[in-house]
């Protein structure tokens, strides 16, 4: 594995920011500095810079193409992606549409990362039933692929229109779209990815990645079976990164925690002990600390592992603004080049 | 002596996880999922080594103990006839968002192992492996030694199938702890205090206590 072929990305759901006086900025604030954010990750060096589409108060991106496509015009060289697209409520035409439109913008420069989505606001919003989250997923996937590999379309369910060698464009005439699969850890999902061969991008948010080794597995031996290729597979989980691990540590569990003990509490599981906190961070899905220490951490977990792309998750929960760029800034100048080094040394 | 065969129903993460704790503690394992057994087969082969993928069908005739990880709003599309006179763990959860909200899968009345055990009538059902995360279990679990081990509750009505999934939880590689009938089960459902927990023994049994007065209130 050539570690100059690995790739870094920073993924983002656009949580809206705190200020000073502990008042939250207005989401037109928050999704224009999302573009700063973009601009300085590829200054860094970051290699892609991912969306998460969302619709919930929380988040100010619901529609990421359209902040990725005022980051193609800013930008020269970063892929531009989502982390993910939640195909399962989004319109298959539309979608390829939206990415063909900024993959023309940004020069070939787009991503989609399509998934299912760990939210479930989309379906109500968009007048889906949630006890059809699987076949929706399975009829648009279906459908976006046969887009995506071009020519006149013929296609017909349940949830997508009837069409017989319709044309759809803009024809992608340089690129072919850039399409991954985001994967919570459900194993038909795996497959599934396998199935349509684009590559998989595991979201690993608790616990001991090591065990999503299996699935790594399991993807390469799907896609051998069903005769694709085997692309290489890639991870993305939260983190922080301050000058020091003490700060780090202090700020991840200043707004990691009551982000996930939100959530838990839609759920209905319990909040988090600071125990299970400390274990996130040595040995479990939290890359918390000063740079050295998360290189550290990353390079293990990428060998151990066997991914060749890591994308860390920053500025969760209200995090200041200069807090978001000090992971951004520390991730591109530190993080990246020492986790190349480590690599290049155990080799 | 060999252990029993333990089929578990649904190859999701709770499933998958479960199949791998029963590996590693040397039962044999089946797998099922709704399809048919084909489509889960590198998923079982792979995740679970050891373990071989059946229809439900086959699964439910072959194994001697149960377990059922699928989602609450599914398992009445599982006959209950081939579960008949069998041991049944139920680890299953009511997730809203997997299982909707226009169903009822637990109340005052019956708690939702409790529906369970209405449905598979024929069998005996025992509540356990449903509090902790799926990852807690495995990242949790220390088989071969009791040090510092995390509390696996169960609830049931039967003394031999309690001792049975007293010995299952202990060999995957926790404490087992007994928190009454199945209709205490409640205590661990889906936004009670113990849902989600992967605690020691001692904090568990004080959970348990303030849990269960808490219900009787």
């Amino acid at each position: 594995m050539d570690v100059n072929q690995f790739k870094f990305g920073l993924d983002t759901f656009g949580d809206v920011a705190v200020d000073h006086t502990g008042k939250q900025i207005s989401y037109e604030e928050s999704i224009r500095n999302i573009v700063k954010e973009g601009q300085l990750a590829e200054e860094v060096g970051v290699d892609v810079f991912a969306l998460g589409e969302h619709h919930r108060k929380e988040y100010s991106i619901s529609s990421p193409e359209i902040i990725l496509a005022a980051l193609a015009s800013v930008t020269e060289k970063i892929t531009l992606g989502t982390a993910v697209t939640v195909l399962s409520s989004d319109d298959p035409i539309r979608l390829y549409q939206r990415f063909a439109t900024l993959d023309a913008i940004s020069n070939g420069r787009s991503q989609v990362m399509i998934g299912r989505g760990s939210f479930t606001e989309s379906f109500e919003l968009f007048g889906y039933d949630l006890r059809d989250y699987n076949e929706l997923f399975e009829e648009k996937v279906a459908l976006f692929d046969k887009l995506v590999k071009g020519g006149p379309v013929t296609s017909s369910g349940k949830f997508t229109p009837h069409l017989e060698n319709m044309e759809v464009y803009p024809k992608m005439t340089e690129n072919k779209l850039d399409v991954q699969v985001g994967v919570g850890g459900t194993p038909e999902s795996v497959v599934r990815a396998a199935r349509y061969g684009y590559p998989l991008m595991l979201a690993i948010i608790g616990g001991n990645p090591i065990r999503f080794k299996p699935y790594i597995e399991l993807y390469k031996q799907s896609a051998k079976k069903f005769g694709n290729p085997i692309h290489p597979v890639g991870m993305h989980s939260h983190g922080v990164i301050a000058e020091t691990d003490e700060e780090a540590i202090e700020r991840a569990w200043k707004y990691i925690v009551p982000a996930m003990n939100k959530l838990g509490r839609e759920r209905g599981w319990g909040p988090m002990s600071r125990e299970a906190f400390e274990n996130e961070v040595e040995n479990g899905s939290y890359y918390v600390g000063s740079p050295e220490t998360v290189a550290k951490r990353m390079a293990k977990v990428i060998k151990e592992m066997g991914i060749e792309r890591f994308d860390l998750v920053y500025g969760i929960n209200g995090q200041l603004q200069e807090e978001r760029f000090q992971t951004i800034e520390l991730f591109g100048k530190e993080v990246i080049p020492r986790v190349k080094e480590i690599l290049k040394e155990g080799n | 002596m060999t252990k029993p065969m333990i089929g578990i129903l649904g190859a999701g993460k709770l499933g998958v996880s479960l199949g791998q704790l029963a590996r590693q503690a040397d039962y044999p394992v089946g797998i099922a999922a709704s399809g048919p057994a084909e489509k889960i087969k590198l998923t079982v082969e792979i995740l679970v080594p050891g373990a071989k993928a059946y229809t439900s069908e086959e699964l439910t005739q072959m194994a001697d103990i149960i377990i059922l990880a699928v989602p609450l709003s599914k398992y009445q599309q599982i006959d209950s006839e081939w579960l008949k006179d069998k041991l049944v763990i139920d680890a299953m959860n009511y997730w809203w968002e997997v299982d909707g909200t226009d169903q009822v899968f637990s109340d005052k009345e019956l708690s939702s192992s409790e529906r369970v055990q209405q449905y598979f009538d024929k069998s005996i059902v025992v509540k356990a492996f449903n509090h902790m995360g799926y990852h807690d279990l495995v990242d949790n679990a220390k088989q071969g030694t009791t040090e510092n081990r995390k509390a696996l509750l169960i609830a049931g009505d039967d003394q031999k199938a309690i001792d049975q999934v007293e010995k299952i939880v202990d060999d995957f590689g926790f404490t087992p702890l007994y928190i009454g009938p199945l209709k205490n089960g409640v205590i661990l459902e889906t936004g009670r205090p113990l849902f989600g927990a992967s605690l020691g023994l001692e904090e568990s049994k004080e959970l348990v206590k303030r849990s269960l007065e808490e219900i009787r209130k």
